[in-house]
Parts: C-alpha cells; structure tokens; sequence
C-alpha cells in the first residue's frame, strides 16, 4: 500500500518532520519580489481588469521565466491575463502574450490563430511576425515562415529580419546563404540590442557546425556565451556541439550548476555517458530524468517530447519506446534536432518506412547537415 | 516494522525509492503541481494533499523574515494558514451532497522540484458514494497552468485525474470493484508473501526436508512410498495452516495485538529450530506438532502484511479469506516444487548425508543471524 502510494505521487519517500525548528526546509527565488513586480501585482489585485497592468505583469512574468527557464513563471502570466485568457474578442495585445503562452506550451496551432489575428488586424506589429516567423518555422512551414520574415525585416531592425530569415531557411537549401547574410549583417550592427546578437550568434554557430566549421562554430558559440552565460537554449545547443565533437568534459564543467532544467540535466547525463568513468552520477541523472518525465507525463504535459526521446533511445537504450515518442515529437515539431532523433531512433529501431519518409522530407527541403548526412548514409 | 528481511524485491523496491528521492545538487523546474491522494473507506475519506511550499509562499507568504529560506519554524507557523487557504479551495461531494473535510497534521516531503507540505485531511460522506464531484481551485488565481494531479484509492483500484485549468469541476464516477475481483486481489496479495518472505519459505522447507525419510535406529532410510511422504506433508501443511490462520484472524480483527519485534523475531527462532530438529531430532515423527505452535507464531507475522496493506471494512471477512487461500496456494506451489524433487534423491547418500543435514544448517544459521539482527534490532547483512 504504501508502496503504490508513493509510486502514485511521482516521488515520495515517507513524509518527516523536519529534525528541528530552524531547519531550512526550502530556498525560494526572492527574485518576483522585486518593487516593480509587486506594485503590479498590488494594482492588479485591487482591480483584475486593468488592462495595462495585467499585460505589464505578463511581460514581466514571460521575461522571467524565459531567462530562468522556469515555467511556473508562464502560469503566474497565464494568471494575470485571466479576465480574457478564454476570450476569442481579445485585445491584440493579449492575444500576442496569449500566442507566446501557448506556444510555451507547444500549442502551436493555437498560437497562430492567435498571431494570425493579429498580423491581420496590427500588419505593423512587428513582434507578431517576428513570432509568427518563429511558430511556422518550429512547425516546418519554411516558405511561411519566410513571408512573415520578409514583414519583419520592413517594421523592426534589418538584424532582427536577417535572424528571423536563417531561423526560417535552417532546413533547406538556402541556409548557407542565409548564414553568410546574418554573419555580414551582425558585423555592421554594433549597437544593437544584446538579446538580439545572442540569438544571431546561436544561429550562426549552429549553421557553422551543420556545415562542419567546427572551428567557426566554437567561436560564435563563445562570443554568444560571453554575452548571455546563463541563456539555457545557447547552452543546450553549445552542448550538443560538444558532444558531438566528443568533449564530454568541457559539457560537464559547463552544466555542473544548470541541473535545473531538464533539458541541460539530459545533455549532462548524455556527457556522463559519454564519458563513462562515474556511473554512479549517471545513475542518478537516469533516475532523476526519469523521475521529471513521469512527473510530466502525470500532469499529462507533452512539452518534452524531444528529450525524452533522446532520453529513451540514448540513456534507456530502448529503441522502440524512443522512436515512438520522436515520432510524436515529429508531428508536433520539425526542428533540425527533431529531425535527428526521429532519424537516430527509426534508425537503431530498424523502421525502414519512417527513414525514408524522414529523408523525403530532407530531399524536398534540401537540409544539409553533417551529422544528418552521415546518419542518412543509413549503415552507421 | 521491519517486515521479513533480507527479500531480495523489498530491498530492490528500497534501493529504487532510495535513488528517486536522493536529492540532486538542485531542484527541478517544472510547472506547478500538488499531488492529492483520497482513500476511500466506506463512507470515509482520508487524504493527503502534497503542495509545494514554494507555491504557497507566492500564493500566501511563508517566508517570514524573508530571507528567501523557508525554516520549519516559519512553516509551521503557517499551518493553519495553509490548511484553510487549501481547503476554501477543494470541494469533495458525493451524489448525496457535500463530503466534509478537516485538516490534519502536516509534514514535509520532496518531489522533483522541491520540498512540499503534506497536509493530511480527514472526511466523510452521507453514505459509501458511487461518484465523487471535486470542485478544484488550488493557486487558480495566482498560477493559471497549475494542475491537482487527483489518485483516488477506494480497496483495490486507483483511479486518476488532473483537476484544475479550464475544467475546476470534475465528476468521477466510482468504478465498481466487484467483489469477486477484491477477493482475487487479496489472494494475489498472500500468495505474492509467501513468496517473498524467505522467512516463510525456509520454515517450510526446514519441514518438508525430512518427510521423505524415516528414522530408524538413529538413522535416517527413505520412506518406501509417496503416499507416505506426502501424508505427512498434508498433516505437517494442515496443521500450520490451521495454526497461522487462526492468529491472522484474531489479530487482523484486533482482538490479539503483539509488538512486531517479538513477532519477527519468534518466526526467526521457529526456522531456526526446525531447520536444527532435521539435523538433531527432537520432536521427530511429530512434526505437524512443531508446524501447529509455530505457525501460531507465524500467522502474527502474515497480519503485519495485512495491516500494511490496509483491510477494507466492508468487505473484511472476504479479504481476510482471500488474503489466507493466498496464503495457502503460495505455500502449495512451493510443495509442489520441493516435494517431488526431494522424493527423487531421497535413495541417494548425497540426500541423506549432505543435502538435508547441510542444507538445515545452512538454513539454521541464516535464521539464527535473522533472530541476532530481530530481537537486537541490529543490521548484520
């Protein structure tokens, strides 16, 4: 009984009482107790419909959780817009919040009718085509995805334009010349924002290392580390690098403190593997790992999908459970990563109809990647 | 308690529950959730609601000098702030009409993502509902992609629900267990002890060596027929079954209580001393008389299981039957194995010389370090 109680509860060893009064039993971030937070807060509390404070707040709330990689900060903003979260009359302006939220969420669909309402009512808005470019390019919709580029490049900076262009063409056959505008592009915007070259340097490095510049990508990944240490995408992705030129050192020292977020918690248990001298930490990263996706899959989250598939094909050895999971990734998403891993596990599953249903769609899109082409090569 | 020890699953299970809550170097960061366990008895509910602190604090403040560490002191200090913040948001009703709940104690506890309040409720219903209506508002205000993560426990099925979100009300209808299948549940349950409590097991075996021999002038001979060996299996089985399943019922119906320790530890001197009978006997042809008094020992030991597994009430008397032909079918296979086996070397020296006085030896000195770590409460493995 107690046993599938505890199972039950995800993880859960007997309940204690803490062994005395001043034991400190958890740290929370005092971080959304900053003075402006909660004076928005006080304001929205003494009257939910004020529209200006509501959309602040979620702003503040989507900025927090992006640069904390914490998404309880996306239900405290899904919270604070609450008064028109079911309304399909929604302001644009929290229609757009609502779209980011969604796609968080991996609603993609839901996110677009969103954004579409709104490039359609405010064509001058360029955040929403910015993140219309975005959603279409996650869901593989290239030639889409590039006309909302083309919008983004008239209405914000020519940098934002030329990023938006290479996220939208890292699939296909443009992507080389796309990398080569965005690198001559970035030279000539000294002043602009910082947000803005780390996400341009992200892409750069990734479009170096798909090419197999590894000396190129190592030094746009550093000059994009420099700028934004703590940025969990960039980490992930300079990670990824790392593995993939066999330097699970260099992923452990740099994800020692990131064990947070699960997907850095996956590259580093992928790192241990890799490295194979501590297996009890890699136990540990297994179990944990595991721990979190049943914690997801109970609250019926399918937001970790690609990871979990790299999870179950790499670290569970599990073949077939992984492809399953990559092939479900694969309809909700068609990023390069989603790509590979639908590739790797229809490849150690031996689903021949799944390799070449992958590859036609490589063939149609004209992706070039290294580590694609020699996993395409089948055999390896 | 300390059940039967040194199974190899239980300490599998242990190991396992050990590495799942060994806390990593941070917590994870997930969305919010809390985990709400409602058992159901009858008419009764008791559950247990696991809320993450750090959601609390936002929601309701429990950092008190605000230091960004939550102390128990602060905590507790909280309690009855958290117990009604928490329940002015959870509504159980039956199809008669609402299910009170009140507050219990509260403890603490660890999830992925940090330390949570256990917070423990007591309730009850106008009568055993057949549907549940949970009204779920939890954090609704402050965190809209929060989720109650719902398992209702009522006998042998569990059912589950995420509340919360875009549908606060739920209705649950009840499956219905039907008694056929709770029985069978309980059967699977005592067979599954059986076989998993070594303790059981080599007292058994300790029996069983010897019923293919008979001693004569002070030595053992193999016993001519099959039908002898196995009559004085079936009076040696009857009269332990007969004998524990007396104690299990009286201490499963509350009427004899004794401390777990003496439990424990009786059952490892009973294996201890039958194991030594087949290499000194002592009791010799009687040993149905030794299975008699010691499965009275024994049966103490099976109503620990029970208790742990928890009897529902309105079905007692069937699942305390259930749980005994387990019991029985479990020991019946594992005659079924050694039996036939030992009548087929029962000729041989090596049976007679080796296998029974050294295997009862073996298992003597396995139970007899059983009994040191037992009665001293003591880990020696």
């Amino acid at each position: 009984m107690l046993a599938a109680g505890g199972l039950a509860l995800g993880c859960a060893a007997a309940p204690y009482r803490p062994a005395s009064g001043d034991t400190v039993v958890e740290t929370v971030v005092r971080r959304t107790g900053t003075p402006e937070v909660r004076q928005l807060q006080a304001r929205l509390a003494a009257a939910p419909g004020d529209l200006d404070a509501a959309l602040l707040l979620a702003r503040r709330y989507i900025a927090l959780g992006r640069s904390e990689t914490d998404p309880r900060y996306f239900g405290y903003a899904q919270a604070a817009l609450a008064p028109w979260w079911q309304r399909v009359d929604a302001p644009p302006r929290v229609r757009l919040l609502r779209a980011i939220l969604l796609q968080n969420g991996h609603q993609f669909d839901a996110a677009l009718t969103d954004l579409r309402a709104v490039t359609a009512s405010e064509p001058a808005n360029g955040e929403a085509w910015l993140t219309q470019a975005i959603v279409q390019s996650v869901q593989g919709d290239h030639a889409g995805a590039t006309a909302s580029c083309a919008r983004v490049t008239t209405l914000a900076d020519q940098l934002a334009g030329f990023a938006c262009l290479a996220a939208a063409s890292v699939n296909t056959d443009r992507a080389a010349a796309s990398e080569r505008l965005l690198a001559a592009t970035l030279d000539r915007a000294g002043g602009a924002p910082s947000e803005l070259r780390v996400w341009a340097l992200t892409l750069l490095a990734e479009m170096a290392a798909r090419r197999g510049a590894a000396g190129i990508a190592e030094q746009r990944y550093r000059a994009a580390l420099a700028l934004a240490p703590r940025d969990s995408y960039l980490l992930g992705a300079y990670a990824d690098f790392l593995l993939d030129t066999r330097r699970p050192a260099e992923v452990l020292a740099l994800l020692r403190d990131q064990q947070r977020i699960d997907a850095l918690l996956l590259r580093y248990a992928l790192a241990l593997r890799a490295q194979g001298s501590n297996r009890a930490a890699l136990a540990a990263a297994v179990t944990e790992l595991q721990a979190r996706f049943d914690a997801a899959a109970q609250r019926g989250d399918r937001v970790h999908l690609r990871e979990q598939a790299r999870f179950t094909l790499h670290l569970r050895g599990d073949p077939a459970a992984a492809l399953v999971l990559a092939r479900q990734n694969w309809a909700v998403q068609k990023e390069l990563a989603d790509l590979r891993i639908l590739l790797e596990a229809a490849q150690r599953a031996g689903d021949q109809s799944t390799l070449r249903a992958a590859r036609g769609w490589m063939q149609r899109n004209g992706t070039q990647d290294v580590m694609l082409a020699s996993l395409t090569r089948g055999g390896t | 308690m300390r059940r039967p020890t040194l199974s190899p699953w239980a300490l599998l299970y242990m190991l396992l529950a050990c590495l799942l809550c060994e806390p990593m170097p941070a917590h994870a960061h997930k969305p919010s959730d809390s985990y709400l366990t409602l058992r159901l008895d009858g008419e009764r509910i008791e559950a247990r609601w696991d809320i993450a602190l750090r959601d609390l604090d936002f929601a309701i403040g429990i950092d008190g000098n605000g230091d960004g560490r939550l102390t128990w002191d602060e905590i507790r200090a909280r309690h009855a702030a958290i117990a009604s913040y928490a329940l002015a948001r959870l509504k159980v009703a039956s199809e008669l009409g609402p299910c009170a709940l009140v507050a219990r104690s509260q403890l603490v506890d660890r999830h992925t993502d940090g330390a949570y309040t256990v917070l423990r409720l007591e309730g009850a219903c106008r009568a055993p509902p057949t549907r549940l209506i949970v009204d779920y508002r939890l954090f609704a205000g402050t965190d809209a992609q929060h989720r109650g993560l719902l398992g209702i426990d009522h006998g042998t099925v569990v059912q589950t629900a995420i509340l919360g979100g875009d549908q606060p009300r739920q209705v649950i209808e009840l499956a219905h267990v039907s008694q056929a299948r709770q029985f069978l549940a309980y059967v699977w349950h005592g067979t599954w002890h059986i076989w998993i409590g070594f303790d059981h097991i080599l007292f058994l075996v300790s029996l069983l060596l010897p019923a293919v021999l008979v001693r004569q002038g002070g030595r053992w001979v193999r016993v001519p027929h099959l039908r002898t060996a196995t009559s004085d299996v079936v009076k040696t089985v009857s009269a332990f079954t007969l004998a524990h399943s007396v104690t299990l019922a009286l201490a499963a119906l509350d009427v004899v209580a004794l401390p777990s320790r003496w439990v424990e530890s009786a059952i490892a001197l009973s294996v201890v001393l039958a194991a030594l009978n087949n290499v000194w006997p002592r009791v010799l042809a009687r040993r149905w008389v030794a299975a008699l008094a010691f499965g009275l020992v024994h049966g103490f030991g099976f109503a620990g299981v029970l208790a742990d597994l928890g009897l529902p009430r309105n079905t007692l008397a069937l699942s305390l039957l259930g749980f005994n032909v387990g019991v029985e079918l479990g020991q019946l296979a594992i005659v079924a194995v050694v039996l036939p086996l030992t009548f087929a070397l029962r000729g041989t020296k090596l049976y007679r010389r080796v296998l029974m006085p050294g295997g009862s030896l073996a298992i003597a000195l396995l139970a007899l370090v059983w009994l040191g770590e037992r009665a001293f409460d003591v880990s020696l493995a």
